[in-house]
């Protein structure tokens, strides 16, 4: 008897579940429609055209044609465009999760009165990733549409690079909010952006980890944003890997794990 | 099952640290109540709501809400009660429509039943003309009754008020009694918690008084005031006399005598016959008041201190 209501009830509260999630996703997207929200999240996309305009093409046009690791050859532009798409979905997610998410939380008391509701913290954080994550996909969908009519990767790479940039965004968004469960005040924050910008460049980003000296390449190859790189550029440049299975293990490993310490430290945060 | 009570506490416990906020109550609430928890700043009263909304699991004792165990079944039980915080804790960033719409979403209520419940909740708690407006211009008290309106969303069984009224002015305070009053007329069971004894006197059938975490008395309001006080009381200012002098020149009069750093009160069950006997006896205070007695003198009474300290 027991078992035999057992599945059912646990299909009735997943969906109960995914409902709520999406209860708060469709709250933060209520809510960017008032005020200049809507400003600050369209210029999120112009950052990384201006980087793929000024380094990818102008430097792009110094550099030349650029020999990868496997032997192929690609542009420049081609070579940095899938890093940028990268870096802005992390930066897309990180914004959401860390300054916005911290101030929903500690300042304006949001989750105080969502965990009153049948609401579980692990399903607010969940549905704040699902709005950074819409967020992200716009930045990245108007982002691979200049890559394509740039004829830097092919719609069908295009594609795949989308859900690759959602990945990301997952895993950040995860990261993001457990350092902001961690943070105490505003100054912390500081630190995270000079970490990120410090990620931004070093991660394979702007030249081959080839190149770094040896001690530097093995650090930079176990933070996720090198990882990140990584896969979206086997996608867009069309040449995947078994490594490029790695790169998204990686990601989504770190995603997890990003969400059960945010999930678990929000936990002790709102529910003493 | 029709008898069990909505709120079922046995030696709850609730620690912070060192620190106990609760130290073993036993509460018993039924439906179509209206239940209050009495006491000052500090005694408890607030960690108790957190534990009985389930967003804070008791550290000991036992607890039940409709029946269910808290740290178990939080989410189905938390779909079922309407909660308004001691602080406001509306969004920002939503209208006042919004915030109720938005809100019900969090139960799984569909977008049109929500839309329509929160044109009626507006009405209710006399906010219909400002449903789209932004949050933050309201008033403490209009955001209060957006409060109220917002915990009722989901129809819940069992209301929780932290401090309803705290923080309003008297025109606003009266409003929201008079919301709740309604509220309690249509049989929706109310627990809230609060240090104004008119308050409580107002709404609550029945009452505990805490103190430190353990509950000192429990009764209707009236109950209280006859099994721990007189029917009046007789207060004496004697203008910037040390007041101390004057306990043992009022001994014998009434029934019992408190010396408060302002004011005597004479405690009596006939309080125009215990001031006579003042004068009698050659006092002359600066001034002389008789009234009935209310909860404040029942807290004093079992606490020794006021309710309201400054």
């Amino acid at each position: 008897m027991v078992t035999t209501l057992a599945l059912p009830r646990l299909i009735a509260r997943t969906q109960g579940s995914a409902g709520r999630i999406g209860a708060v996703t469709a709250r933060d997207l209520a809510a960017v429609r008032h005020s200049g929200y809507w400003l600050v999240v369209i210029s999120g996309f112009f950052e990384p055209v201006l980087y793929l305009m000024s380094i990818g093409v102008g430097v792009g046009g110094l550099v030349g044609d650029f020999t990868l690791a496997d032997g192929s050859v690609v542009s420049y532009a081609a070579f940095v465009a899938p890093a940028m798409l990268a870096a802005s979905a992390m930066n897309g997610a990180m914004a959401e999760a860390t300054f916005n998410f911290f101030a929903k939380m500690k300042w304006v008391k949001l989750y105080d009165a969502m965990v009153a509701t049948p609401l579980r913290p692990f399903e607010i954080a969940l549905g704040e990733l699902g709005w950074a994550l819409i967020r992200g996909s716009l930045y990245s969908v108007a982002f691979l549409v200049l890559m394509v009519a740039l004829g830097l990767t092919t719609a069908a790479w295009a594609v795949a690079a989308l859900f690759a940039s959602l990945l990301v965004g997952f895993a950040f968004g995860g990261v993001g909010m457990a350092i902001s469960t961690l943070v105490r005040t505003w100054q912390d924050f500081d630190y995270i952006m000079v970490v990120q910008f410090g990620l931004f460049l070093f991660s394979g980003t702007f030249a081959p980890v080839e190149s770094y000296p040896p001690v530097m390449r093995v650090i930079v190859e176990v933070t996720p944003l090198y990882q990140a790189v990584e896969l979206i550029r086997d996608l867009t440049t069309g040449r995947l890997s078994w490594g490029s299975l790695g790169h998204a293990a990686y990601l989504v490993v770190v995603a997890v794990i990003g969400l059960a310490v945010a999930a678990r430290r929000m936990n002790r945060i709102l529910c003493k | 099952m029709p008898d069990e009570p909505l709120i079922h506490a046995r030696g709850l416990v609730k620690r912070f640290g060192e620190f106990t906020a609760v130290d073993g109550i036993d509460v018993d609430v039924h439906r179509g109540e209206a239940f209050g928890f009495l006491g000052p700043n500090g005694a408890g009263k607030s960690s108790t709501m957190r534990m009985i909304g389930c967003v804070s699991p008791p550290t000991g004792g036992m607890l039940r809400i409709l029946g269910l165990d808290p740290v178990r079944d939080g989410p189905q039980i938390r779909g079922r009660l309407g909660v308004c915080p001691q602080q406001d804790s509306l969004d920002p960033e939503l209208t006042v429509t919004e915030n109720i719409t938005v809100y019900a979403r969090y139960f799984g209520i569909p977008r049109r039943v929500a839309r329509e419940r929160a044109a009626e909740l507006l009405e209710f708690v006399q906010l219909d003309e400002r449903a789209n407006d932004k949050v933050e211009p309201l008033s403490g008290g209009m955001k209060r009754r957006l409060t109220i309106a917002r915990a009722l969303v989901n129809e819940p069984e069992l209301v929780l008020l932290d401090e309803p009224t705290t923080g309003l002015d008297p025109q606003a305070r009266h409003l929201v009694w008079e919301r709740l009053f309604r509220l309690r007329q249509r049989g929706v069971t109310l627990v809230l918690t609060t240090h104004y004894m008119d308050e409580a006197e107002q709404l609550c059938d029945r009452l505990v008084v805490m103190d430190r975490g353990k509950i000192v008395a429990e009764g209707s309001p009236r109950e209280l005031i006859e099994r721990h006080s007189t029917r009046e009381v007789l207060e004496l200012r004697f203008g910037e006399d040390a007041l101390e002098i004057y306990t043992g020149k009022l001994a014998g009069i009434g029934e019992r005598v408190e010396v408060l750093p302002d004011r005597i009160l004479v405690y009596a069950t006939d309080g125009d016959a215990a001031a006579k006997a003042v004068h009698d006896r050659q006092l002359s205070p600066s001034s002389v008041l008789v009234r009935r007695s209310s909860l404040e003198d029942v807290f004093l009474h079992l606490t020794g201190r006021t309710l309201v300290e400054d």
